[in-house]
């Protein structure tokens, strides 16, 4: 563990790394065990000294858990019937809601999970026929190298084999960067608990997916608008999907790349930023954005104390004069 | 100086009344400590303190506009990012004099170094009232690791760093406390703990920035680049340089008392010596901010209501403050550098809650509205400022900061 802190962060870390090191002898980047991110380092070293940096940051695939699960919800299926919420309410054994599960009119107020419902639904106009609305189911994505993961200083979040992204609330201090860092602001904090507060939000019905079920939402769901499977096998479902119905869908699978691909996606009948998903991610995971930074850390370690002990042993040098 | 009448006292109460009541019989003191000052500063403690109770009964929600959108609020906005950038006055007056050789600005160091290490103290009380579970915050350190994390770095840095400017400003406790044998000892650790505090500064402060590369599509594209760490740390130097210009200011008004001769004297060729540093570096920080909207081709969002705003802050408080203190430097004027000191001060803050606060989340709905603070958040903020100056207050009166101690000269650490 301790020589490979991000192997429960982000996933692959052990897996992808021995397979790639057997394979081409090299790390694979995406994947941060320690040893990888020394190597990059020394790499990135190497290479701001040589100029090669092309070829040290040119591959940048990520692969992540090979048989990773995921959901496709399509988006142009769902009927808004809430039977996911009030499934996944009881799933997960949380508290009963003050406005029942088959009341219709939350959907006049946006909605975003809360610590006490991890999902919610949403509705929106639909530009073509104004008496078919359309709804968006709001959860955690699951990201395939998590943002919140990247975050977390106490290393509370893991990104399971199954799919899934987990949150341990007996590491977790209460600092909040990962709702920060989440581009689709899914933690939610328990901002009511004066001395228990913990981060809330969707588990992709881990314990249920992990004794060969599905998730409740996806099992309850009367429309078929949530299908569970293998990540891999979703996205051919989906493209198969928009390219049989190019009327109905818009050519884009939410969730196949955005900050480096989710576990969770989404096919729609009209651009996703109009149903309020982000449309300003990146297509590289979270994680890379502060990679550079935190490289620099042992560079400036090493070489400060040199070059201020070189500072302070030429004023010394010059005192005589003065 | 009375205090020094009793130094050679060895009785108890003489050494209680001498170190803690600045030599006043105790009835004396309490009746020196009723000011229209104290009393208003009473009062804001009053009503801080037990809004800072109500938030360890009834949770964040009671007393801050935190949401699951908007994670921190102005108690790190303030408290953390506005914080510690006027913080870094230790190790940019360490490094002058102790590295750099600008021997004549020694009686400005303890007086940083302290500033420092108070402004650290303060950033660490802020986040102990902010994070969910504050007895867990040596978590990051002990018990679960998550180096991928900038936040981790922070965690690591401020701790450290505290410690290394207790370490740093030690000597003058251990002259107020007459402890000549440890005193010695601490003074010969200062040039290793000012390169500890350069190397850990340097990351930190450009960690507080770095934190927000983690969130592209949130803060607004103006102050979210790729050079932000650099922005965050250049920013620190000349806030730690124009708010030890502030503090002397202030200390050599309200607490002329505590300090001696050579302070005052050399008070104003050395504040404009700091201004010219610090304008330096201010304009080395405009061409960086330009540098950064040119690196992602953003020139056009200038045109737009955040592209005024972004103007706003680049001109009025970080170009304005520099040609302020040019002015003053050319002049040899103290007063001009003092005001663009403070200029440039408000300008750090205004930065930091720009991005922490102010233009994270531009994009969403009702963003305005829903950061505004309610008055308790606003109210323990101001608590804990005023409690910040007492204890700085406390500490000047007692320690020998804004003058030598006389009986350990020339040496002064």
């Amino acid at each position: 563990m301790a020589d490979n802190p991000r192997k429960g962060a982000l996933g692959d870390g052990i897996r992808e790394g021995e397979r790639t090191v057997k394979e081409n002898g090299e790390g694979e980047r995406g994947t941060l065990s320690r040893r990888q991110v020394l190597q990059t380092l020394a790499a990135a070293g190497g290479a701001a000294l040589i100029g090669a940096s092309a070829e040290v940051f040119a591959e940048n695939r990520i692969s992540g858990w090979p048989d990773r699960k995921g959901m496709l919800t399509d988006l142009t299926e769902c009927v808004g019937c809430r039977t996911c919420e009030k499934a996944c309410n009881q799933a997960n054994r949380l508290p009963e809601p003050e406005v029942p599960f088959d009341e219709k009119s939350v959907f006049e107020k946006k909605r975003r999970p809360t610590a006490s419902a991890y999902t919610v639904v949403n509705r929106y106009a639909n530009p073509k026929s104004s008496d078919k609305p359309f709804y968006r189911k709001v959860q955690c994505n699951h990201c395939n190298e998590p943002g919140c993961a990247a975050a977390c200083p106490v290393r509370a979040y893991t990104k399971t084999p199954e799919g899934a992204v987990l949150y341990n609330k007996d590491v977790c201090f209460g600092c909040r960067y990962c709702m920060v860092a989440c581009p689709f602001y899914v933690p939610a904090y328990d901002y009511e608990s004066a001395l228990d507060p913990r981060i809330v939000k969707c588990t992709l019905c881990h314990e249920r997916v992990k004794n060969g079920g599905m998730p409740a939402c996806a099992e309850a769901c009367p429309a078929g608008t949530i299908t569970f499977g293998k990540r891999e096998d979703l996205i051919k479902l989906a493209r198969n999907r928009i390219r049989k119905n190019p009327d109905r869908y818009i050519d884009h699978i939410y969730g196949e790349y955005e900050v480096g691909g989710t576990s969770w996606m989404y096919i729609s009948g009209i651009p996703f930023d109009r149903m309020d998903f982000p449309a300003n991610l990146v297509e590289k995971p979270l994680v890379e954005q502060t990679k550079g930074f935190l490289s620099a850390v042992p560079l400036v370690l090493t070489i400060w104390p040199a070059l201020l002990g070189m500072c302070y042993a030429a004023t010394r040098n010059k005192e005589g004069k003065e | 100086m009375k205090e020094d009448i009793f130094v050679k006292e060895e009785s108890f109460p003489a050494r209680f009344t001498d170190k803690l009541l600045m030599g006043m019989p105790l009835s004396e003191y309490a009746r020196a400590l009723i000011t229209p000052f104290n009393v208003v500063a009473m009062i804001l403690l009053c009503i801080g303190f037990p809004l800072i109770g109500i938030r360890f009964a009834k949770g964040l929600a009671a007393v801050t506009h935190a949401s699951n959108e908007y994670p921190w609020s102005i108690l790190l906005g303030w408290g953390l990012f506005a914080g510690v950038p006027l913080s870094a006055t230790g190790y940019v007056m360490a490094t002058a004099v102790y590295i750099l050789g600008y021997k004549r600005y020694h009686s400005l160091v303890r007086l940083g170094v302290l500033t420092g290490f108070m402004g650290y103290l303060f950033a660490v009380i802020y986040l102990l009232i902010d994070i969910g579970r504050p007895w867990r915050i040596y978590y990051p350190m002990a018990v679960s690791y998550g180096p991928t994390s900038v936040l981790f770095l922070v965690a690591w840095h401020v701790a450290t760093y505290l410690t290394v400017q207790l370490l740093e400003f030690s000597p003058a406790i251990l002259e107020w406390i007459n402890a000549r044998r440890s005193r010695k000892w601490a003074i010969l650790i200062t040039i290793g703990m000012t390169v500890g505090g350069v190397i850990l500064s340097t990351l930190h402060q450009s960690a507080l920035g770095a934190l927000f590369l983690l969130a592209p599509g949130k803060l607004h594209p103006l102050w979210y680049s790729a050079f932000i760490p650099v922005f965050a740390f250049i920013s620190s130097i000349y806030g730690g340089l124009c708010m030890v210009i502030a503090v002397s200011t202030v200390a050599a008004k309200w607490l002329r008392e505590r300090a001696d001769r050579n302070f005052l004297d050399n008070l104003d060729p050395l504040t404009v010596g700091l201004g010219k540093a610090a304008c330096i570096v201010l304009f080395v920080f405009f061409a960086l901010r330009l540098i950064g909207v040119a690196h992602d081709d953003n020139w056009a969002l200038l045109g737009t209501p955040y592209g005024f705003w972004w103007l706003t802050e680049v001109l009025l408080f970080i170009l304005v403050p520099g040609v302020i203190l040019t002015v003053g430097v050319k002049r040899s004027s103290a007063r001009i550098v003092r005001w663009g000191a403070f200029t440039a001060l408000a300008g750090i803050i205004l930065n930091r809650l720009n991005v922490s606060i102010l233009m994270f989340n531009w994009n969403l709905p009702n963003h305005f509205r829903d950061i505004v603070p309610p008055a308790r958040e606003v109210f323990i903020v101001l608590s804990i400022i005023t409690f910040h100056i007492l204890l700085f207050r406390w500490i000047l009166n007692r320690m020998p900061v804004l003058r030598e101690h006389p009986d350990y000269p020339e040496e002064h650490g």
